[in-house]
């Protein structure tokens, strides 16, 4: 390569709202339920049907714009895409064009390098989902699935301002941070609750006007998103290099492949022939309303850090972690609150609970148990009513089925051997079986007794309170 | 006398009276049915089995005393583009021949809480396309004053049908004077409410920002009850407005003087047929006798209502119908290849001409590089109508004006000059673009034998001021009856 370049991207990111119901009809917005269960004559798009506005999407939109410092439209309409598609009932889609709900914001980033960096938001604005064809190859139809049909969606439109893979990343990052912070939605890529299309373009370093760009569809993950932006920008190089022109279109990634298609150049591009929508009427935003909103503002990362090394006082690390995930901090906030042992929550949450994720390729914003059992679980550690062995086998029920551990460890006869006598009777028993280990202690071989322990654990299947073993093995040794 | 010659509220008096059942009054709009409906073609679809269980239905619950409205048991027609539950809803198009909503529009269940029996639905121009109800996929409607001659349109199934005596009223919709063009032509009387009087929820749409939905009935009583009982608050229909009152017949009084009536000049010019303007003039004076102050004056900008209206109603009509694309209800092709030529094949077979001529200019005014110098223009145009309106309502209570050019025209002539049949909306059109109420209701009958219609028009919200002086105008002439109902009535007798 003989030019340096530099790479160009904007991205427009699609984040499905947690509202219950859909943003223009009563129905149900709950993920995974039979075809067509949820709808309605107007997410259907049945004729004479009516949108009416979810005042909740208004306030998720807007409480996501002032999380991001965005100027809110204070007087903010909706307009109709026109375009034919079998999952599009209405053949429009409701969405806003020219005055969206929220403009001109920005976050900060961290770069590799260190540094921070500020990454322009252009606008925020309001629409409905389509719903989803099901094509059926055996039976040669298709179907269509309105479930998700009228599901509210704001879609961030960025700057262009990000310059490599890793800026785009931390961008996403901090963005669903701020949303899950926000309980605006729960922003999963793989589910498809959080899309991200990524605009990109080439050029020379130092140039003053940007490239031609490509759009990039289809992305589901990080990783894909890291390594489309990598493959999209080596072949606009290397279009460039050989002196040919980067073609301005719509692009499909494939995450098999690692490669991606072009699905549409600009010369198909569809005319949306955008206009006011006129069954709605323009939302008006009053200052008191927008006041209410932004009194109502979350916690945000910045400010449960420094508080969490205050009220909690554990270490940075830890909040680092914790504060990572809205989920995960919740479930610290509360169970600490229900057991008094900030660190002993911190330690689950950042032991077991992250391995058994890692273990289910789950995120944090999976885990579905609840505080009071992982503060029960504690408690019965605490007062040794199990011991570590146990209590990690049953955090993995806790995890997996979000059982009682009380009742748990009562069913299951798995409450710690803690008499004295019961013990002593075994560890004599083990003591006899085992002279040459004995011996061995006696050498001066430390190690031995763990072999002794471990026998008596084993005769006790793993119930015996390992302090009290411990103590008994050495009177008795 | 028939029951059928009677005003719906006169029919609801004789039923809450007792000296007619509901299934007579029923019955009797079912046989005037079947003696006319060959000759007048007002509905689309007749429900008979439906309207005579309903009919008992209601009498149970008059009987009971649940129902005491002026309109419990009186049989009524809708027109076909306001959804019906279990009964089917064509728009009088092909692509929708065999819809059946699941809902029921607001305006009809409203009328259906009053005790309303739905007898069928009624013919229009398709998708509500047309000013002569010819451009319906199941045949036109014709004039039962003439049978030569067109009934007016859009809502002209639901104005000849109650002109013919088919039903005792009928609800129709106005995106660009579809209620009071045809009830000129048929010599009766309609209202269009102020724009979010009446939900639109149910009605099938054109024109979004326009279509409001109105009764079609014989007199202004009638009109003004019916609206009493379909007009409501709707969180349906964000285009709902709460009103201040939902009370019109308090407004059913004699009493015209010191009312400020304003004729606008510009309504009197070129293309005005004499015998209308004579008897438009005519019905001004009466007002006048009866104390009214009126005056001319000159409200501007009238030649630009037309095109604006156009470029308007067919930028939101080209994206309304999109919907009906063969791929969850209505017409599908019979045979087609892959998606796309699905939706070429359903839409050129499903729809006729006049409504692809209107969804081809609202997406080319739509389109990009067009918008601003069209659809944006339109819109300024509209804004600038309804300021010469408000400008006129400063110093008037009433406009005063005709409903149409022209009395009714022949069958066929219209839609030859596609531009000419939009030229007779002139009167009409800037009430909708200026969400004003308007009412036509006769005032002649011309050298042809048609009748002629008069338009008084209000402010928003005073719909009371124009069914005042409409109602003080009619007490000067009686209602004449459409030959063909005299026909009928002589046949009856012998």
């Amino acid at each position: 390569m003989s030019k340096e370049y530099e790479t160009v991207i904007g991205l427009e990111v699609h984040v499905e709202l947690a509202t219950k119901t859909k943003i223009f009809c009563g129905c149900s917005t709950a993920f995974g339920a039979e075809k067509n269960a949820h709808t309605c004559p107007v997410c259907t798009g049945m004729p004479g049907s009516l949108p009416v506005l979810n005042k909740q999407v208004v306030e998720y939109a807007v409480a996501v714009g002032l999380a991001t410092n965005c100027t809110i439209t204070q007087n903010c309409k909706f307009d109709r895409k026109n375009y034919f598609y079998p999952d599009n009932p209405q053949n429009y889609q409701i969405s806003q064009l020219y005055l969206p709900i929220c403009r001109n914001g920005g976050i900060e980033i961290e770069t590799e390098a260190g540094g921070k960096k500020i990454i322009g938001i252009h606008e925020i604005h309001m629409e409905e989902d389509a719903g989803k064809l099901v094509h059926d190859d055996w039976e040669d139809v298709s179907v269509v699935d309105f479930n998700r049909s009228g599901v509210p969606l704001i879609e961030i439109v960025s700057e262009p301002d990000m310059r490599s893979a890793e800026e785009v990343i931390a961008y996403l990052e901090k963005l669903r941070l701020i949303i899950q912070y926000l309980g605006a939605s729960d922003c999963k890529l793989n589910e498809g609750s959080m899309r991200a299309d990524v605009n990109l373009s080439v050029r020379e370093v130092g140039a003053a006007e940007f490239g031609t760009r490509t759009e990039m569809k289809n992305l589901n993950s990080f990783r894909a998103i890291a390594h489309a932006i990598e493959g999209e920008k080596n072949r606009q190089i290397d279009l460039l290099e050989s002196g040919e022109k980067v073609i301005q279109e719509t692009r499909r990634w494939d995450d098999t492949k690692e490669s991606s298609h072009a699905m549409r150049s600009k010369e198909d591009a569809q005319d949306y022939r955008y206009f006011p929508e006129p069954d709605l009427v323009p939302v008006i935003i009053s200052d008191e309303w927008l006041e209410e909103i932004r009194s109502k503002q979350p916690e945000f990362r910045t400010q449960k850090l420094e508080r969490y090394e205050r009220e909690y006082e554990i270490p940075r690390y830890d909040a680092e972690i914790l504060t990572g995930s809205k989920k995960l901090a919740d479930i610290f906030e509360a169970t600490t609150e229900l057991c008094g042992k900030p660190k002993k929550v911190s330690n689950w949450l950042m032991g077991e609970a992250m391995r058994l994720l890692k273990e289910h390729e789950m995120d944090p914003e999976d885990l579905r148990f609840s505080p009071a059992n992982l503060a029960k679980l504690i408690g019965l550690v605490e007062a040794g009513t199990i011991n570590g062995t146990v209590a990690k086998e049953v955090f993995e029920q806790i995890f997996a089925e979000d059982i009682d551990p009380e009742q748990y460890v009562k069913e299951h006869g798995l409450a710690a051997v803690n008499d004295e006598g019961e013990l002593r009777a075994a560890i004599e028993q083990i003591i006899a079986d085992n002279p040459q280990s004995v011996e061995d202690y006696h050498n001066g071989k430390e190690k031995a007794i763990g072999f002794l322990v471990g026998q008596t654990m084993k005769v006790m299947k793993g119930k015996a309170n390992p302090g009290l073993v411990n103590k008994i093995l050495k009177e008795l040794l | 006398m028939s029951l059928m010659s009677l005003t719906a509220v006169e029919l609801g008096k004789k039923i809450k009276k007792k000296e007619v059942t509901v299934r007579e009054a029923v019955q009797a709009a079912l046989d005037a049915i079947t003696a006319r409906e060959e000759a007048v073609n007002s509905f689309v679809t007749v429900d008979a089995e439906g309207a005579l269980a309903q009919a008992d239905e209601v009498q149970k619950k008059i009987d009971a005393g649940v129902l005491t409205g002026p309109l419990a048991g009186v049989p009524v027609a809708i027109k076909d583009n306001m959804c019906t539950e279990g009964l089917k809803t064509t728009c009088s198009s092909k692509i929708l021949y065999n819809f059946i909503p699941t809902y029921s529009s607001e305006a009809v269940l409203n009328l259906q809480k009053a005790g309303a029996v739905i007898i069928g639905k009624t013919n229009m121009d398709e998708f509500a396309m047309g000013s002569t109800t010819e451009t319906s996929a199941y045949g036109e409607t014709k004039n039962p004053w003439n049978t030569g001659h067109v009934p007016g349109g859009s809502s002209g199934g639901s104005c000849a049908a109650v002109a013919a005596e088919e039903c005792s009223y009928a609800l129709g919709s106005d995106t660009g004077g579809s209620i009071r063009q045809p009830s000129s032509f048929c010599g009766v009387t309609g209202i269009k409410p102020t724009y979010g009087t009446v939900s639109r929820y149910g009605l099938i749409a054109y024109g979004s920002s326009l279509d409001q939905i109105g009764p079609i009935a014989k007199d202004v009583t009638d009109c003004a009850t019916i609206l009493e009982a379909i007009s409501s608050y709707d969180p349906k229909d964000s285009t709902s407005i709460k009103r201040e009152s939902y009370d019109f017949t308090s407004a059913l009084v004699d009493d015209v003087a010191g009312m400020r009536i304003g004729i606008p000049r510009d309504y009197f010019g070129d293309g005005l047929d004499d015998e209308v303007k004579t008897a438009v003039l005519a019905a001004a004076k009466e007002l006048e006798k009866k104390g009214a102050i009126v005056e001319e004056f000159d409200l501007g900008l009238v030649q630009y209502a037309i095109p604006a209206y156009y470029v308007i109603a067919c930028a939101e009509a080209s994206s309304n119908l999109a919907r009906f694309d063969g791929v969850k209800y209505g017409y599908r092709t019979k045979e087609y290849d892959g998606l796309h030529q699905m939706y070429k094949k359903s839409r050129s077979e499903g729809f006729g001409p006049e409504v692809k001529r209107r969804i081809m200019l609202g997406s080319f005014v739509l389109s990009s590089g067009y918008y601003d110098a069209y659809y944006l223009k339109a819109l300024r145009v509209k804004a600038l109508i309804k300021k010469a309106f408000d400008d006129a309502f400063a110093k008037y209570d009433v406009i005063l004006g005709p409903a149409a050019p022209t009395t009714a025209p022949k069958l066929g002539e219209s839609l030859s000059d596609p531009i000419q049949m939009y030229l007779g909306d002139i009167y009409t059109i800037s009430v909708n673009l200026a969400g004003l109420p308007g009412i036509s209701l006769p005032c002649g009958i011309d050298s042809k034998g048609l009748p002629i219609g008069l338009q008084l028009i209000g402010d928003c919200f005073k719909e009371n001021k124009i069914i005042r002086a409409a109602y003080a105008f009619e007490q000067t002439r009686t209602y004449t009856h459409s030959p063909i109902t005299e026909s009928n009535q002589k046949e009856e007798s012998k």
